[in-house]
């Protein structure tokens, strides 16, 4: 750096670099509006967060590697993870921009970069406490030692204490090792209040950058995309430099053993809106990938229905006010609005129009197709009519294919990445060993497979069932017509079938229990369990999320009926 | 079928097990092999909390593939147990051993033997101890094969003498084999179990030997120790032995006896009931009739001419002699209700005549005295016997109807 004024505030000349490209003092830590264009060849070192009251980074000139911590690890996954999401077209924007800011506020709001209070204050509270260096690693044993009851070390990782600089600044007594400066202090459970970072909640940062960009991917589209290695996620720290090594307890961190859950990451990324206290994010607006009038045409193509359906879904989304710019729109700070699961509400939006037209009672539907294919049978002039059992069919074949081959795949994940990884330095032969048999055993039984291909990648697709109406089997159901199970009447068409079911009469009070509505397959007509069972397998989620969806679009839907006018009862028909 | 949403590396693991489990079941052995090969991961995090861990897992699916996959060879296969060896130390001797049974299978018995001896000189601190019966084992079949040597090299040395050769060195072979043999044979067969083979052989190696005084004590020993589990063949191999060695009658008896005891349906029973029936001693005379009927409860005997031949024998010795028709009686009164049916009917009369006339004639002999001469049984086998103008059933018939009164002190 040649910049050499003094600080306004300290009067040094030292000065340091921030990541955006900023000056800051490194005495006073004062930011100034100095900015200085960086090229990045290296790519770790110009995202290492300084922390400030480190001061400036000892770069090890030994094999033992850097000093990092795990922020740092979590930038450099997020740094991936928008890199891929950029390869599957999304917006440079959310890269550059949004998402590095959204981290930095977090790195700000969790006290753990730019800002006057350092954490390593923290770091002195914890010295203080009594860790024993017994080797039994009992989980009930209030110390650090409960943080690895899980792994495989039988406690001699507490012991083993030659690695890392790290030890003496955390505390004397503990010993613990890690990669990281401060991956035991991570682990501390009493960082609730600060949203500890997590893997999973790297996807929720993407996720909410993704929503405020309004790009066109869903949570459930960015989930499969991990699930279909598109993202990284599952061994991403395999892509850290060299030099930031990785081990002991920063396994716990970064290794994951299990696919995020939607819920899971959904919740993480309300919590982290509202820490980070961001304002209403742009608005969602009909122009856009995620309202439901768009997300309705996507699934109602991809589940092989009429597009005549699209006007039904349209008609329901006006109804009840859910296609409004208020409702749809994610606002962190207003703790009243229901947040609004995108992917869930437009595949719930179809299911009611199902329920509308077709009844969906094990019953009418079926009598409403034989009606249509006997319309269908002196019908010449216009496209076919549709036929609910056809449908069903069709779908329920090529659902059961592709789920058996989901069930395999699940099955034949390889979740151990090719750097092998030990807890200490005493276990490194014992895992190294350990990785030669494996690989062993695995080709000597590989060859034994036959002549199978590995599995490759799927292309990522944001579709997972296509229908082509070239088809001449007649399996493409999109051009057909609802005139079959339509009647005219004042010059309107409507449904023939003028009943409906409600999926539950009474919503359940969500703070209680966390749900509106709770889903047992038992309870509910079959076809309708095997609609929703579509679109659960489409969105890789529980059924019991769609349904609660369900409830409580119905309950918008027939809200007079229900709440205004007691004596009427639409009544559960099952 | 329920879709976990929900998937970590444990079920995912397990649903991959079951993927094995559905291709073994089904012998596709490519298709095991394959999902082995994802489940193979499983060993860099060994589970100790599971009952069978993956490294159990793989050792007992591994070979089950290996064994039946048609593209495998035995040296694949033993590379394979050779990295089973490695993973698991407190399961290393149960891989050595089934690993040699495995080769002996395969007829590689000098593989087998090169195993055993090495797994034999395995030690490994306390896992020695914990490991104490498999060692045990490993050594007991050592000393089998050790055996086995001695057994092929005797032959060996027969035949040259025949041929009037002699040979030293394979003279010293076998003794050495048998030195190493008894050694082991003795250790494991005084554990209590069922080493009905390794007995054989020992007692094999000491008669051969000279030394029947060892032998007979091994051998009730194995018999009669009561720690020992109930096993029959031990009083067999006793019976066998004593035979042999032209034992009296009565440690023959006192022998058998046991066996009738535990197994009233084995083959042995016939001689038992010759032996019995020769006794002077009434009790023992009584005892046969006793064991020949019980034998005859099971549907295996009812086509045993042998057995029935005992049978009638007996029944017509007791009729001439007048003396105890009450032995017959009892016996009877609780077969009455039953042996009609079972072994007299019309149909089965049909049968023994044209299969087995010497069958038909026992057993109508028997059914004459049991059930009468006017018997469906007696009549039909005794008029086609007549007819045939068959002699010994003209006698039979004359026997029958001269003490048709038996019948009625029997029936009565």
């Amino acid at each position: 750096e040649d910049y050499h004024e003094r600080c306004v505030q300290c009067s040094e000349v030292n000065w340091g670099l921030t990541d955006g490209g900023r000056f800051y003092c490194r005495t006073c830590h004062n930011v100034i509006e100095r900015t200085r264009e960086v090229v990045n060849t290296d790519v770790i070192s110009n995202t290492r967060v300084q922390t400030i009251s480190k001061g400036l980074r000892k770069q090890e000139k030994t094999d033992e590697g850097w000093e990092w911590y795990v922020c740092e690890g979590f930038q450099f996954v997020l740094k991936k993870q928008a890199e891929a999401l950029e390869a599957l077209g999304i917006c440079p924007q959310m890269k550059d921009e949004i998402l590095c800011n959204f981290w930095r506020r977090y790195l700000q709001k969790s006290q753990q970069a730019y800002c006057n209070r350092p954490a390593g204050e923290a770091i002195k509270v914890l010295s203080g406490c009594d860790s024993s260096t017994d080797v039994d690693s009992e989980p009930e044993r209030p110390s650090l030692l409960h943080l690895l009851s899980f792994s495989e070390s039988d406690g001699d990782l507490l012991t083993d204490c030659s690695f890392g600089s790290s030890i003496g600044k955390v505390s004397e007594s503990t010993s613990v090792c890690s990669g990281s400066v401060d991956g035991s202090l991570h682990l501390m459970k009493n960082q609730k209040d600060k949203l500890r970072m997590s893997m999973p909640m790297t996807l929720s940062f993407c996720y909410m950058a993704l929503l405020w960009l309004r790009e066109p991917m869903t949570l459930s589209d960015l989930l499969r995309f991990v699930v279909e290695g598109h993202i990284p996620y599952l061994n991403v720290f395999q892509c850290f430099p060299e030099k930031m090594k990785l081990y002991g307890l920063d396994l716990k961190i970064f290794c994951v053993e299990s696919w995020p859950v939607y819920e899971e990451v959904y919740d993480k990324m309300l919590q982290l809106a509202a820490f980070l206290e961001l304002p209403r994010f742009p608005d969602i607006t009909d122009s856009c990938f995620l309202h439901p009038d768009m997300l309705c045409m996507k699934y109602l193509m991809e589940a092989n229905l009429p597009d005549e359906l699209h006007n039904w879904t349209c008609r329901v989304v006006k109804k009840i006010h859910i296609g409004e710019a208020d409702f749809l729109t994610f606002a962190p700070g207003n703790k009243s609005t229901r947040k609004v699961k995108y992917d869930v509400l437009a595949a719930a939006v179809i299911v009611v129009v199902l329920k509308l037209l077709f009844l969906l009672d094990d019953h009418c539907e079926w009598l409403l197709s034989d009606f249509a294919e006997e319309r269908n049978k002196n019908n010449k002039e216009d496209g076919p009519y549709f036929e609910f059992k056809k449908w069903c069919k069709i779908i329920k074949s090529s659902l059961d294919v592709e789920q058996k081959k989901l069930d395999e795949e699940r099955a034949k994940y390889l979740w151990r990445c090719e750097k092998p990884l030990f807890y200490s330095a005493k276990k490194k032969s014992k895992v190294l060993k350990r990785r030669q048999i494996v690989v062993n055993l695995q080709n000597q039984f590989g060859k034994l497979s036959g002549s199978v291909q590995p599995a490759e990648k799927p292309n990522p697709s944001s579709f997972q069932l296509n229908w082509s109406e070239e088809n001449t089997d007649g399996s493409c159901f999109h051009g057909h017509s609802l005139k079959g199970i339509l009647q005219e009447k004042c010059g309107l068409l409507t449904a023939m079938n003028p009943d409906y079911w409600l999926c539950t009469v009474k919503l359940c009070t969500e703070k209680l229990c966390g749900h509106l509505a709770h889903y047992r397959d038992l309870d509910f007509p079959q076809s309708y369990h095997f609609v929703l069972r579509l679109f659960s397998f489409l969105l890789r989620i529980q059924p019991s999320y769609i349904h609660e969806e369900v409830c409580m679009i119905e309950h918008k839907l027939f809200n007079k009926k229900l709440y205004k006018k007691p004596k009427y009862s639409p009544g559960q028909r099952k | 079928t329920s879709h976990e949403y929900k998937l970590n590396f444990r079920k995912s693991k397990e649903a991959c097990l079951s993927y094995i489990q559905d291709a073994m079941l089904q012998k596709q052995w490519k298709r095991a092999a394959e999902f082995l090969t994802f489940y193979i991961e499983s060993l860099e995090k060994d589970f100790s909390t599971e009952y069978v861990g993956p490294s159990e897992m793989i050792w007992r699916i591994g070979t089950e593939i290996l064994c039946h996959h048609s593209h495998s060879s035995m040296k694949e296969f033993n590379s394979f147990i050779e990295q089973m060896k490695t993973l698991g130390v407190k399961r290393y001797l149960k891989v050595c051993l089934e690993h040699a049974f495995h080769l002996l299978c395969n007829g590689r018995t000098d593989e087998a033997y090169q195993n055993l001896s090495l797994a034999e000189s395995w030690r490994f601190g306390e896992q020695t101890t914990a490991q104490d019966k498999e060692m045990k084992l490993i050594q007991a079949y050592r000393g089998l094969l050790d055996y086995y040597s001695w057994s092929k090299q005797k032959n060996v040395l027969l035949e040259y003498e025949k041929d009037g050769f002699e040979d030293l060195s394979v003279e010293q072979e076998m003794h050495s084999s048998f030195r190493k043999a008894a050694v082991n044979l003795k250790e494991i067969i005084q554990i209590p179990g069922v080493w009905d083979l390794f007995v054989k052989c020992y007692v094999d190696l000491l008669e051969f030997y000279g030394d029947h005084d060892e032998a007979r004590q091994v051998l009730s020993e194995y018999a009669y120790n009561s720690k020992f589990p109930a096993n029959p063949n031990a009083h067999v191999y006793l019976y066998q032995f004593l035979k042999r060695h032209g034992e009296p009658k009565k440690s023959l008896i006192s022998v058998l006896k046991i066996l009738y005891d535990i197994v009233p349906s084995h083959e042995l029973m016939i001689d038992f009931n010759t032996m019995l029936q020769k006794s002077k001693k009434r009790k023992k005379r009584r005892l046969g009739l006793e064991v020949i009927f019980a034998a005859l409860d099971y549907a295996g005997w009812k086509e045993n001419v042998k057995a029935w031949s005992c049978l009638a024998r007996q029944v017509k010795q007791i009729i001439i002699s007048e003396k105890h028709p009450d032995w017959i009686k009892q016996e009877w009164n609780s077969r009455k209700d039953w042996w009609p049916t079972f072994h007299f009917s019309r149909y089965l009369a049909k049968r023994n005549w044209q299969e087995n006339e010497s069958l038909a004639y026992e057993k109508a002999l028997v059914a004459g005295i049991l059930l009468g001469k006017d018997c469906k049984y007696f009549k039909y086998v005794s008029h086609q016997g007549c007819k045939d103008q068959k002699k010994r059933f003209r006698t039979l018939k004359k026997f029958v109807n001269k003490h048709s009164s038996v019948y009625l002190r029997i029936s009565g």
